[in-house]
C-alpha cells in the first residue's frame, strides 16, 4: 500500500521532450559554451577564448550590415504585409460566397517551397538575360535586376518574401475578424458607421490579442530570416544583403568558424528571447481572459 | 433614394472584387508564367517570355524528369515527410494529451520549454549537432534527418494537441475511468475518435512544411542521391541554369503536386494554421 501507483504519463511525454531536449536543448547549449571557443568542427584541440569571438564580430562590418539588414526585414514585415494582409482579410469578411475561393488562391505561394518561389523570382522575373526585367530593359525601359545592385537588393529580397508570406496574415486576421459579435457590427451600423470606423472602433478591438500576437511572431522571424536570401543572392553582392542568418551560416561551413558561428547564432536567439518572452506574457494574459 | 443605394452598392462591390483580383493577379502571375514559359523553347523564352506558345514542347518536361532526377528525388521527399510525420504524430499525440490537463508535476515548465524551443533559430542549434551527426556518419541519412526536422516542428504540434484534446469533454473521459478503463484505453477509445480531425490537421501542416523545409535539409543531405525534389531541383538550377525551358518545366513538376495536395487539404491546413494564433 506505501508504494505509489507509477504515473504513466511521465513515459507519455518522454518521446517528445527526449527529442526536444535532444536535438534543440543540449546542442544549443553546446552552441552557447562554442562562442567562447575557437572550434572549427573537426579539430580536437578546443581553447577557451573567453569573449575574443564577440570582440572581432563587435569590429565587423559585415556584421552590422546584417543586423540593420535584419532590421529593414522587420521594419518592411511589420508594416507591408500586415497592411495587405488586414485589407485583403476586411474585404474577404464581406465576400460570404467567393471568400474561400479567393482565400485559396492567396495561399497558393505560401504553400509552395521557398526554393522554387526564390527560383522562379530569380529566373523568370529578376535574371537579366531571360527574365521580365531582361525583356522590358529590351523594349527599352531603364531598369536593371534589383538582385544585382547593391542599394535595393536586400529590398528585393524581402519583396519576394513578402509576396511569398502575406497571404498568412490574411488568413489569421480573417478567422479573427470572424469572430466578432455580429450584434456590436449590427448596432454600430444602425449608428452609421462608415467603414473605417466599423474596422477602427469595432473589429481592432476585438482583434487587438492576434493582431499584437503575430506583431510578436513577426518581429521573431525577421531576425530569423534566411531561406530567401540565401537563395536569393546568398548573401551578395558584396555582403550587402547579409542577415545574421546568412551570416552564421557562412562562418559554420564556409570558414569554418564554428566559435564564431555560434556567437552570430547566440545574437540571434538573443532577439528572439525578448520576442518570445513577450509572446509567452501576450498569451498568458489571453489565456486568462 | 432605393436606387442610388443599390447603384452605390454595385459600385463598393465592383471596388472590392477588383481590389481582390488585382491581389490574385500578383499572387498567380509569377506562377502563370513560369507555367507559360515551361511549354515553350529556350530562344522563345528569350525573345519574350510573356507571348504565349505556338507548339507546344511537352519534351521539356521528360528531359526536366530526367536530369532533375526526379523519380529518386521525389521517392526521397516522401520518405523526409513521412518520417517527420509519423514521428510528430506520435509523440506530439501523447505529449499533447499529457500537457491538456495537470497530469503531472511540472506540465506548466514543459509548455514554457515547448514556447521558447519554437521561437528559437535553427542556427542556435544547427552548427554541433551538424559535426556530431558527421560524427556518426548520419549525413545523407533520410529518418536521421527527419528527426531534426520532428524536432523543429514538435512544439507547434504539441500545442495544437493539446488544444484537441482541452476540446475533449471532461466527462468523457471521467466515464470511461469509472468504467474501468486504464490510460491507453482512454487514449484510444475515448480521445483518438475526438481528436483525429487533429491528427490530420497536424500531419498536413508537418507534412507541407517538411517537404518544403530548405535550411536543414539542404544542410544534412548531401550526396546527390540523398536529395529531395527540391534540392535537385536547386542542383539543376546551378548546372542547367542557361536552359530556361528545361528550369521551368521542373519547377512546374514541383509546383503540380503541392498545389493540388493544397487544393484537397486546404480545409485541414487553414484550419492548422488559425488554431496555432487565433483562441476561441
Amino acid at each position: 500500500m506505501s508504494r505509489k501507483k507509477f504515473n504513466w504519463n511521465y513515459l507519455l511525454i518522454a518521446p517528445a521532450l527526449l527529442i526536444s531536449v535532444s536535438i534543440i536543448l543540449v546542442p544549443g547549449i553546446l552552441t552557447i559554451i562554442s562562442s567562447f571557443t575557437d572550434w572549427n568542427g573537426i579539430s580536437p584541440n578546443i581553447n577557451f577564448i573567453g569573449f575574443e569571438n564577440f570582440k572581432e564580430l563587435f569590429h565587423d562590418k559585415i556584421f552590422f550590415i546584417s543586423i540593420r539588414n535584419n532590421v529593414i526585414w522587420t521594419v518592411m514585415f511589420v508594416t507591408i504585409p500586415v497592411c495587405i494582409g488586414m485589407l485583403a482579410a476586411m474585404l474577404l469578411l464581406s465576400r460570404k460566397k467567393t471568400r474561400s475561393i479567393y482565400q485559396v488562391a492567396f495561399l497558393i505561394p505560401y504553400v509552395l517551397a521557398p526554393a522554387v518561389n526564390a527560383m522562379l523570382w530569380l529566373n523568370i522575373i529578376f535574371s537579366p538575360v531571360v527574365g521580365l526585367v531582361a525583356y522590358f530593359k529590351g523594349l527599352g525601359f531603364d531598369i536593371s535586376s534589383p538582385l544585382a545592385s547593391m542599394k535595393s537588393a536586400i529590398y528585393a529580397c524581402a519583396g519576394v518574401d513578402i509576396w511569398h508570406y502575406w497571404s498568412y496574415l490574411t488568413v489569421i486576421y480573417l478567422a479573427a475578424l470572424r469572430q466578432t459579435p455580429t450584434d456590436q457590427v449590427e448596432a454600430a451600423r444602425i449608428d452609421g458607421c462608415n467603414a473605417w470606423q466599423l474596422f477602427r472602433y469595432i473589429y481592432m478591438p476585438n482583434i487587438k490579442a492576434t493582431v499584437s500576437l503575430m506583431f510578436v511572431m513577426i518581429v521573431i522571424g525577421s531576425f530569423l530570416a534566411f531561406d530567401y536570401v540565401k537563395l536569393l543572392t546568398g548573401g551578395g553582392p558584396a555582403h550587402s544583403t547579409e542577415v545574421l542568418g546568412t551570416y552564421a551560416y557562412s562562418y559554420a561551413f564556409s570558414s569554418m568558424q564554428v566559435g564564431k558561428a555560434a556567437a552570430v547564432g547566440l545574437f540571434m536567439s538573443f532577439f528572439g528571447l525578448i520576442a518570445s518572452g513577450i509572446y509567452a506574457r501576450l498569451s498568458r494574459k489571453e489565456e486568462m481572459q | 433614394m432605393a436606387v442610388t443605394s443599390k447603384k452605390k452598392r454595385v459600385a463598393s462591390n465592383f471596388i472590392i472584387h477588383a481590389v481582390l483580383l488585382i491581389l490574385v493577379f500578383i499572387c498567380l502571375f509569377p506562377i502563370a508564367l513560369v507555367v507559360i514559359n515551361s511549354f515553350k523553347e529556350n530562344a522563345d523564352i528569350v525573345r519574350n517570355p510573356l507571348a504565349l506558345s505556338q507548339v507546344i514542347h511537352l519534351e521539356n518536361y521528360i528531359q526536366a524528369w530526367e536530369t532533375g532526377k526526379f523519380a529518386k528525388g521525389f521517392i526521397n521527399s516522401v520518405k523526409l515527410s513521412g518520417c517527420t510525420i509519423l514521428i510528430i504524430l506520435v509523440c506530439s499525440t501523447l505529449a499533447g494529451y499529457v500537457l491538456s490537463g495537470k497530469r503531472i508535476k511540472g506540465s506548466g515548465g514543459i509548455l514554457m520549454y515547448f514556447m521558447m524551443a519554437m521561437t528559437v533559430p535553427i542556427q542556435l542549434f544547427l552548427f554541433p549537432l551538424y559535426y556530431v551527426y558527421a560524427r556518426f556518419n548520419l549525413i545523407g541519412n533520410i529518418p536521421a534527418t527527419s528527426m531534426i526536422l520532428a524536432a523543429v516542428y514538435m512544439p507547434l504540434s504539441v500545442f495544437l494537441m493539446r488544444t484537441f484534446f482541452l476540446n475533449v469533454p471532461r466527462d468523457l473521459e471521467e466515464a470511461a475511468r469509472i468504467d474501468g478503463a486504464n490510460t491507453a484505453q482512454v487514449i484510444w477509445h475515448v480521445m483518438r475518435p475526438v481528436v483525429s480531425p487533429g491528427l490530420i490537421t497536424v500531419g498536413v501542416l508537418v507534412g507541407l512544411q517538411s517537404w518544403n523545409e530548405y535550411l536543414i535539409s539542404s544542410t544534412f543531405l548531401q550526396g546527390e542521391k540523398n536529395f529531395t525534389a527540391t534540392l535537385g531541383f536547386l542542383a539543376m538550377n546551378g548546372s542547367y541554369g542557361s536552359n530556361m525551358s528545361i528550369l521551368m518545366a521542373s519547377a512546374v513538376i514541383l509546383i503540380a503536386p503541392i498545389v493540388i495536395f493544397f487544393l484537397c487539404a486546404q480545409k485541414y491546413f487553414v484550419d492548422g494554421m488559425v488554431s496555432g494564433a487565433v483562441k476561441g
